[in-house]
């Protein structure tokens, strides 16, 4: 036993690691030596943090005319004390700053203590050192176009796979740790096949890949993968949230809309594998590209996915500048990862972005020839104008990727200029009828100059400007998200905030060689999840051992795989594809599957066609989660549940919580317990042996064959039901009448004790995890 | 009173309770429910942040009586006689000073003022003025504190509503009842900490929207838990047909068993997480039923609410529920009665919407006082905003109907640390502006969080790089109403 003494030294030691390595970090990332004391990394974080409110870029705000985000304005004499300086840099006795954020007066003292912000020990200490190493500023590290330096040398030279491990590899190395051991098999197929397809692997795949002893088995399952028409699905459902796609207006009438058209190109354009730049050239500006393309236009759905209002009543001008809004804002979160809203009222408090700056993007999404109020939901406008209406011969002649049903015509919102410019004015306070100076399109120079004569001043100018090369944060801004998807965590981990209050990078060089790789390989997406998943880095075991989990909890250093709980619609896929449910038809109207009767009924307004939730049947409930209906005021409850988005507006990141409701829906959710109930029928038709069955399950659920426990535990629990049951065989029948799936089976009481069994594993927390 | 008899029944210490429920004997749920402190703060369940409250609360609870459409102040508690005697003379421009008018009123030729249809008196030692619509709550006056003042900067529904309820007429931020559950957590961790309940009238409708009660930016455990009147109170509560209790009981130790193999070879706290959320979900599954067993309340309560309340999905029904959750300690029950938007029709519709909710209404309050509760539970009644002094539509000798007003209407709040028997502010003789103590929407939001002893620009939460607040940037504590 231990002593004492010995228990305590071992916790010592624990922590001396652990205040060696997160120093150690922080000097590494500073690029210099540990005392060396870095804008970017140490101080800037600070100051926009707690300083930057009343003394940065918002000129209106700025208290004592002094602004601290400018070298300019830091190094200036004081405007009431010209002797004094806010920041002499070398000497930080004589900085005011320090001096305000030092002194012991609280009615001196910065930031002020009615602000509610304080710095600590830590920050001031900090920020004494930066002035006196010389207060040396640098620009935003986002704004400072990547550079593709060369994968640092490692220690291991075994290890690495490509590129990527070698920036991971040498920040793992730093900090005295080792890459976990590879996982096994079993787990990297599952692990890559739901990242890439959003499904579990098929038991024939893994029986497959569990034979294949080449060198390169991983990599043609890998390929395969990346070839199944799943993946556009998987793909496309992320971009539903960023694209804030929904079958439904929102505001309070919440009519139907269609724009499930644009939803099935998003999938097909990612199965097609177009590139990046065009991917997202086409959604902006499709409209406007020379002779556009039906398909073209149709991309452009993109930005007319926002909220539209059907409330009787409503100022016409207030809406529409409101849609407006809504466009800029998801321009900015989505593909810059810039937080423009806050620029809407006044200027950034934060970031480099004028109000002014905020109404020139503005005006780019400023003439459509649209209104806020179409009309009420009497007149049931499935797509206001602009739109596009998508023909039976369209489908069959170009649009071949559209899911259409029948032979009616399909409205779709789209994309169009007017033939007249609209002036576009700053909105003073942001309120629509407030308008002030005008404004030309054009976007902040503090991420890219603007060149209205070589871009042009359209929509079609502003994405040449996004997917010019120069530009420092579209390809960054898109790796990194990716690489959340795929490693669980940003290599930014504010993935929609790259800017002064965002994260800094955990890996900047990786991040920046990934950048200019994408584009350098003509923005390839398909070619960019592939060196992902190919990475030693991302094949390591995602066991948590002790120290890493002492050290590294969040697995910043990534020193072993990706452990997740999966999306929403990813366990619904998960469940209906095990059990063999699941329909793969691609595309199409969204589908409304099991709901809880009155969701819809007791928050309508009574109005519209979606006031009744009108539950299909048959095909319709076994499709994937992504073509489940979304209405906006009232989404699918489950999803909710599990983090889904509400689709209000552009989001980049779900949150993955951990919660009882949750478990309530995997226990009780009919769809669930409809699919074990099936799922054990089939098994037991082909199969009368209980444990082979159970192994069977297990499989196709979890990707691997149980263990001698797990299978003692099952086995255990299949005799115990099958005993109940055997006692109270009208209690299988119940059980099993779940679901509209017709039953085949003539013996429920062996249905429902397997049944018990699969749904048992159904609720097994690795079930729903991607590890 | 009861408390005290379960007290004795479940006379075991929180050590030994707790005890019993690692081992997964989830029948003592029962104990759990009806003696919430056992599961106060920190063991499990939702997250409470150090340091709040930032000062001794007055409230613990909240109950908010939402009025969806906006009740007419007009025909309710704010008595304007002079818009009688000036019926069908048109609204001065000297009142209406610009004010922007919504689609349906501003194409009118003119604004015929009008009056109130019912009658009005004075009532209680505070001599508030209460419509006849209101003969229950005229009552409880002075157990009650008028705002007469309440202004918005919406005109329509849908924004007012998101404004009412989350401090912004856009955007996808966290309601008021998913600040407090970020803010102050769950009083018992069997039960959400923020419940949503939602009734309809019998007037005109406008529906109500989940994003009302979302959790926006923050953590998706404080979303508002939906309440339905099915017989599955909470989604997915039921066992399924087949599946009873013990069954379910036997499962989750099977379960538990698996992932904890997994924790075993992993190591990832998450695991341990989920296998105490099952728990948790195991014994809610217990508990809500038990507390939504309404018929099981004794006769005089039934009477007290009226005999509405044993009808699921009444107003009067959501009351005695909400009354149930707020003692088992729910901190935010939230409650939406739709049918308030008389544009037109408002003498044959405002009565009905009356009638449903002025008895148990008030009931709630008589309630919450006979058991002591009162004074620690903040009750709120209230629309998203005012209605017009003057007629929408075709004003005749027997009916009107009136638009949408943001400068002034009235609610109420009673218990909680607010002075009852106080009539707040004061409209103009035209009930259309405010002449004394203005109470603005973000006002509201910073009195109610310092009744729960947060301070409105403390609570914060950081979301892409900037402070969020439930009062946004402004807001001021309405010392004048606090007890």
């Amino acid at each position: 036993m231990l002593t004492r003494i010995q228990r305590f030294g071992g916790l010592l030691i624990i922590i001396l690691t652990l205040l060696a390595v997160s120093c150690q970090q922080r000097g590494e990332l500073a690029g210099g030596g540990g005392d060396s004391i870095d804008y970017n990394l140490h101080i800037r974080p600070i100051l926009s943090d707690r300083c930057f409110k009343c003394h940065g870029p918002d000129a209106n705000q700025r208290k004592a005319n002094l602004r601290l985000d400018t070298r300019e304005g830091a190094y200036a004499a004081l405007k009431d004390n010209p002797g004094a300086h806010v920041i002499v840099p070398g000497n930080s006795e004589s900085s005011e700053v320090f001096i305000r954020i030092a002194t012991a007066d609280t009615a001196m003292i910065m930031p002020p203590v009615k602000s509610n912000l304080k710095l600590d020990e830590n920050e001031i200490g900090l920020i004494r050192k930066w002035i006196d190493q010389g207060a040396v500023y640098k620009k935003h590290w986002a704004f400072i176009p990547p550079k593709k330096l060369n994968p640092p040398a490692v220690d291991d030279k075994e290890w690495s796979t490509n590129e990527i491990d070698q920036f991971v590899l040498s920040r793992i190395e730093r900090a005295g740790l080792k890459p976990n051991e590879p996982a096994d098999k079993e787990r990297i197929l599952k692990r890559v096949s739901f990242d890439i397809t959003g499904l579990p692997p098929s038991v024939k795949m893994q029986e497959r890949f569990l034979k294949d002893i080449s060198d390169n088995a991983y990599e043609k399952i890998v390929d395969e993968l990346l070839n199944q028409k799943a993946y556009g699905e998987k793909m496309a459902t992320y971009w539903m949230d960023v694209a804030r796609y929904a079958d439904s207006h929102g505001y309070q009438d919440d009519g139907l809309r269609t724009m499930w058209p644009w939803r099935d190109w998003v999938i097909h354009a990612f199965n097609e594998n177009y590139s990046y730049d065009k991917f997202i050239t086409w959604q902006l500006a499709g409209d406007l590209l020379p002779d556009p393309t039906k398909e073209q236009i149709l991309a452009t759905g993109f930005n007319r996915n926002h909220k539209i209002t059907q409330e009787g009543g409503v100022i016409d001008e207030e809406y529409r500048v409101e849609y407006v809004t809504d466009r800029t804002n998801t321009f900015g979160k989505a593909f810059l990862a810039l937080t423009f809203e806050c620029a809407k009222c006044h200027d950034h408090k934060y970031d480099p972005i004028l109000q002014k700056d905020y109404y020139s993007a503005f005006a780019f999404f400023n003439q459509v020839p649209e209104k806020g109020l179409v009309g009420d939901i009497t007149l049931a406008s499935l797509a206001d104008p602009p739109n596009m209406k998508i023909s039976s011969e369209d489908v069959e002649k170009v649009l071949t990727f559209i899911n259409k049903k029948d032979t009616a015509t399909v409205p779709v919102m789209v994309m169009k200029d007017m033939p007249l410019k609209r002036e576009t004015h700053v909105l003073k306070r942001g309120v629509y009828d407030a308008p002030g100076d005008r404004v030309e399109p054009g976007l902040p120079s503090s991420i890219m100059p603007f060149d209205s004569v070589e871009y042009g001043g359209n929509r079609l100018g502003l994405a040449k400007w996004l997917v010019d090369k120069k530009n420092p944060l579209t390809s960054r801004v898109f790796v990194n998200r990716m690489w959340q998807e795929f490693f669980g965590r940003g290599l930014v981990k504010t993935s929609g905030d790259f800017g002064m209050q965002g994260e800094m990078p955990s890996h900047p060089e990786l991040l920046d060689w990934l950048a200019i790789d994408f584009m350098d390989h003509g923005w390839d997406i398909k070619r960019l999840l592939k060196s992902f998943v190919m990475s030693s880095t991302y094949r390591q075991s995602s066991v948590i051992k002790e120290d890493k989990r002492a050290i590294d909890p969040d697995n910043i250093l990534l020193a072993r795989g990706p452990r997740v709980r999966m999306s929403a619609e990813t366990i619904r896929d998960m469940v209906l594809s095990s059990s063999g449910l699941l329909v793969g038809e691609i595309g199409g109207p969204s589908v409304k599957p099991y709901q809880p009767k009155g969701i819809w009924e007791s928050s309508t307004s009574g109005r519209g066609v979606l006031a009744r939730y009108v539950q299909d049947h048959g095909d319709k409930l076994y499709r994937r989660g992504i073509y489940s209906f979304i209405k906006r005021t009232v989404p699918p409850p489950g999803m909710l549940v599990f983090d889904g988005s509400n689709r209000d507006q552009c989001e980049v990141n779900r949150g993955r919580t951990n919660t009882p409701l949750q478990a309530l829906v995997i226990m009780n959710e009919p769809v669930i317990l409809e699919s074990a109930r099936v799922f054990a029928e089939r098994l037991i038709e082909n199969n009368p042996n209980a444990v082979e069955n159970i192994t069977s399950a297990f499989q196709a659920i979890l990707c691997r064959k149980p263990n001698e426990k797990e299978a003692k535990i099952l086995m255990d629990y299949y005799q115990d039901e099958l005993k109940t049951f055997q006692q109270s065989p009208e209690t299988a029948g119940k059980l099993i009448h779940i679901g509209e799936y017709p039953i085949t089976t003539k013996d429920a009481v062996v249905t429902a004790a397997l049944m018990q069994v699969i749904h048992t594993i159904y609720n097994m927390e690795e079930s729903i995890t991607k590890s | 009173m009861e408390n005290e008899f379960l007290k004795s029944r479940f006379d075991i210490t929180r050590r030994h309770f707790l005890g019993k429920m690692s081992l997964g004997l989830g029948s003592v749920a029962l104990g759990s429910l009806l003696m919430p402190d056992l599961f106060k703060s920190g063991d499990e369940g939702v997250p409470q942040i150090s340091g709040l409250p930032h000062f001794a609360p007055k409230a613990k609870r909240i109950i908010y009586l939402f009025q969806n459409g906006a009740p007419s102040q007009l025909e309710s508690f704010d008595y304007k006689p002079l818009l009688n005697k000036m019926a069908g003379e048109n609204l001065p421009e000297s009142i209406r000073q610009g004010q922007r008018l919504t689609g349906m009123t501003s194409g009118q030729s003119s604004f015929p003022l009008i009056g109130s249809h019912f009658s009005f008196k004075q009532y209680g030692q505070s001599g508030a003025w209460v419509s006849e619509l209101f003969p229950h709550m005229s009552k409880i006056v002075d157990e009650v504190c008028f705002i007469k003042t309440m202004h918005t900067e919406a005109i329509n529904h849908d924004p007012a509503l998101t404004f009412m309820q989350s401090g912004a007429q856009q955007g996808n931020r966290p309601s008021m009842g998913a600040w407090l559950s970020y803010g102050l957590g769950s009083e018992n961790k069997n039960l959400p900490a923020y419940c949503v309940l939602l009734s309809r009238g019998r007037g005109n409708g406008q529906g109500v929207y989940s994003k009302l009660w979302s959790n926006g930016f923050l953590d998706s455990v404080h979303q508002g838990v939906q309440f339905s009147s099915s017989e599955e109170r909470v989604l997915y509560l039921k066992d399924p047909d087949g599946r009873d209790r013990a069954a379910t009981r036997n499962m989750l130790d099977k379960l538990s068993a698996l992932n904890s193999l997994n924790y075993n070879q992993f190591g990832d706290p998450e695991i341990q997480t989920r296998i105490q959320q099952y728990e948790m979900a195991y014994r809610m599954q217990t508990a809500v039923p038990e507390l939504s067993d309404l018929a099981a309340e004794p006769d005089h309560i039934i009477k007290m609410y009226g005999a509405d309340c044993l009808v699921p999905g009444t107003y009067a029904s959501n009351c005695l529920l909400a009354r149930k959750l707020s003692e088992s300690g729910v901190r935010f029950v939230q409650l939406y009665h739709q049918g308030w938007d008389q544009h037109g029709n408002l003498v044959g519709e405002m009565p009905l919407q009356a009638e449903d909710v002025d008895r148990s209404t008030t009931a709630l309050i008589m309630d919450l006082k006979q058991r002591g509760l009162l004074d620690e539970t903040l009750v709120i009644w209230g629309g998203e905003f005012g209605r017009t002094n003057y007629c929408q539509g075709k004003l005749s000798k027997e009916n009107y109907g009136r638009d949408h007003h943001p400068r002034a209407y009235t609610i109420w709040m009673a218990g909680g640390g607010v002075k009852p028997g106080l009539v707040y502010g004061e409209t103009d003789e035209f009930g259309y502006n405010i002449v004394r103590d203005p109470v603005h929407v973000n006002d509201f939001h910073a009195t109610v969080l310092h009744l729960m002893g947060l301070d409105h620009e403390k609570l914060t939460y950081k979301h892409l790089g900037r402070r969020y607040r439930l009062t946004d940037v402004a807001g001021k504590v309405v010392s004048g109403i606090l007890a």
